[in-house]
């Protein structure tokens, strides 16, 4: 326990003094416990910059495009999934409130619903449905993916716990990786749903589709489809980068023999 | 030669229990062992002998069902998460048997990750790092990735990696265990060098006989105990009788370490 303390001591009295300690009164530390080994610059604790941990994810992705693209493809078609429908709403109520009675009735014939009174148009319940039911499958793929991709890598994180991460950085790697992936997947999603709806709309409706929609709306509709992207992605990646961050380095490094 | 120097690594009645389904192993049953700063210790024994046990509790890669493990005077089962990340971090440097290279990274980025994690800028990581490859002979492929690099070539990368921070203690398990006979050689022949240059105690989990020209001292490891612990000068005489029973290589370099 007494030795322990002394090597806290080390730990911590080596922080605040780094600027006026030289490495040669560093080798003649308390107690003689500290190496002899130049201590001048290196003398904070385990450290890892955003910026570095950004790059190191961002590097991580980019090496395995092809495995990241895989990843990201169910969340684009779900995300797209849920623009498209959104969208849909947006182009519907713009046609309901220039066109009144008539588009009223158009609306009701391709299938939407249309709430007489308030002069809204809502999703249908089974629409609901689907959209969730999607949703949720991308949820479980993003989960599966992810959960690969760390068994993949495990001696990778081994390895990096024996040069001295912490689990925060291992956790932290991780989020931020699917943080990218789900922003570049459903903002992809989000658009390419988006226009599909609106080319759709426009020839079911014709172009006053177009004219009467509000594009504030459509934005904003891009702007929550990216959103409950993002969140999925990270909600998927939440139990996978756990494990990753909890293994034990041996295990992490005998899981390869 | 030992005596005077100053104990770094120290096992005190260290046994280790496993349970693999119903059947509990002992995979150490009380083993005691010093080991002084600058020696280079080879640990050897047959597979299942509680050998790569013993060596990852030495790291802090494992924690000792009974018993101690000091590094430098402490007491590594006292230490919380963030100072075991320290300790791997600055004090410890691993060589492992297949390399544990990152792939994704470059050779020079493997080298300097620790020096990140340690909280140096990244320019004279960088400087570090270079320097500590040409150490190792790459000076001019860091920016090799590591399936571009022979298996040799990765095991240097290792080899710089592990001085990143400067560590007082190199573990190396196995590092010749992939590595054909001339490549293992030179393996060995570096971690000699950085042994008597820079001071870096190297203990090495190994059964490759090659190591026992350049070892101070070899700790004989059998059914989880240690069986006995020799010193080099002791070692030629009793060597022979192994390489004699053992293939022919390792006689032809323990008798070729006796010409020489």
């Amino acid at each position: 326990m007494e030795d322990a303390s002394a090597y806290r001591f080390e730990n911590m009295e080596s922080k605040p003094t780094t600027s006026h300690r030289d490495s040669a009164s560093a080798r003649t530390g308390p107690g003689g416990s500290v190496m002899d080994k130049p201590q001048g610059r290196i003398d904070r604790l385990i450290t890892l910059s955003f910026a570095k941990s950004v790059e190191i994810s961002f590097k991580s992705l980019r090496v395995r495009f092809f495995r990241s693209m895989i990843t990201v493809s169910s969340l684009v078609l779900a995300v797209s999934f849920l623009a498209f429908v959104l969208v849909n709403l947006d182009v519907a109520s713009g046609l309901l409130a220039h066109g009144g009675r008539d588009a009223a009735t158009v609306l009701s014939a391709a299938g939407y619903d249309v709430d007489g009174s308030g002069g809204g148009v809502s999703m249908a319940a089974k629409e609901r449905w689907i959209v969730f039911l999607s949703l949720l499958v991308c949820t479980v793929g993003i989960i599966n993916a992810q959960l690969m991709s760390v068994t993949e890598r495990f001696s990778e994180i081994g390895v990096m716990k024996c040069l001295g991460a912490l689990d925060s950085m291992i956790l932290r790697l991780f989020l931020l990786e699917a943080a990218m992936q789900g922003l570049a997947g459903s903002l992809a999603g989000a658009v390419l749903g988006s226009l599909f709806s609106l080319l759709t709309g426009a020839v079911r409706f014709g172009l006053a589709a177009w004219v009467h929609v509000s594009w504030l709306g459509v934005l904003g509709s891009v702007g929550l489809a990216t959103l409950a992207g993002c969140l999925l992605s990270l909600l998927g990646v939440l139990y996978p980068a756990l494990v990753a961050a909890r293994m034990e380095p041996i295990n992490a490094i005998r899981a390869e023999h | 030669m030992t005596e005077e120097r100053r104990t770094i690594v120290r096992v005190v009645g260290v046994t280790k229990r496993f349970t693999m389904g119903k059947v509990e192993v002992r995979a150490l049953k009380g083993v005691d062992l010093e080991i002084f700063a600058g020696e280079y210790i080879s640990i050897m024994g047959p597979s299942g002998s509680g050998k790569s046990t013993l060596f990852n509790m030495i790291g802090g890669l494992d924690k000792p069902t009974e018993g101690k493990v000091f590094i430098d005077e402490v007491d590594i089962s006292q230490l919380d998460a963030y100072e075991l990340a320290w300790l791997r971090n600055r004090k410890i440097g691993y060589i492992f048997q297949t390399f544990n290279l990152i792939p994704v990274m470059s050779a020079l980025e493997n080298v300097t990750l620790p020096m990140t994690f340690a909280g140096m800028n990244a320019d004279d990581a960088q400087d570090k790092g270079i320097e500590l490859l040409k150490l190792v002979g790459l000076g001019e492929r860091f920016q090799h990735k590591p399936l571009e690099l022979s298996g040799g070539q990765q095991q240097r990368v290792a080899v710089a990696r592990s001085l990143a921070n400067d560590p007082a203690i190199v573990l190396a398990d196995e590092p010749t265990g992939n590595l054909d006979l001339t490549t293992g050689e030179e393996i060995i022949e570096l971690l000699r060098m950085l042994s008597q240059d820079r001071g870096v105690t190297i203990i090495s989990a190994t059964h490759d006989y090659k190591m026992l020209n350049v070892s101070d001292r070899v700790v004989w490891v059998r059914d989880g105990v240690v069986d006995r612990i020799e010193r080099r000068e002791e070692l030629k005489i009793t060597v022979g009788g192994i390489g004699g029973k053992d293939n022919g290589r390792a006689e032809a370099t323990v008798h070729g370490g006796e010409r020489g």
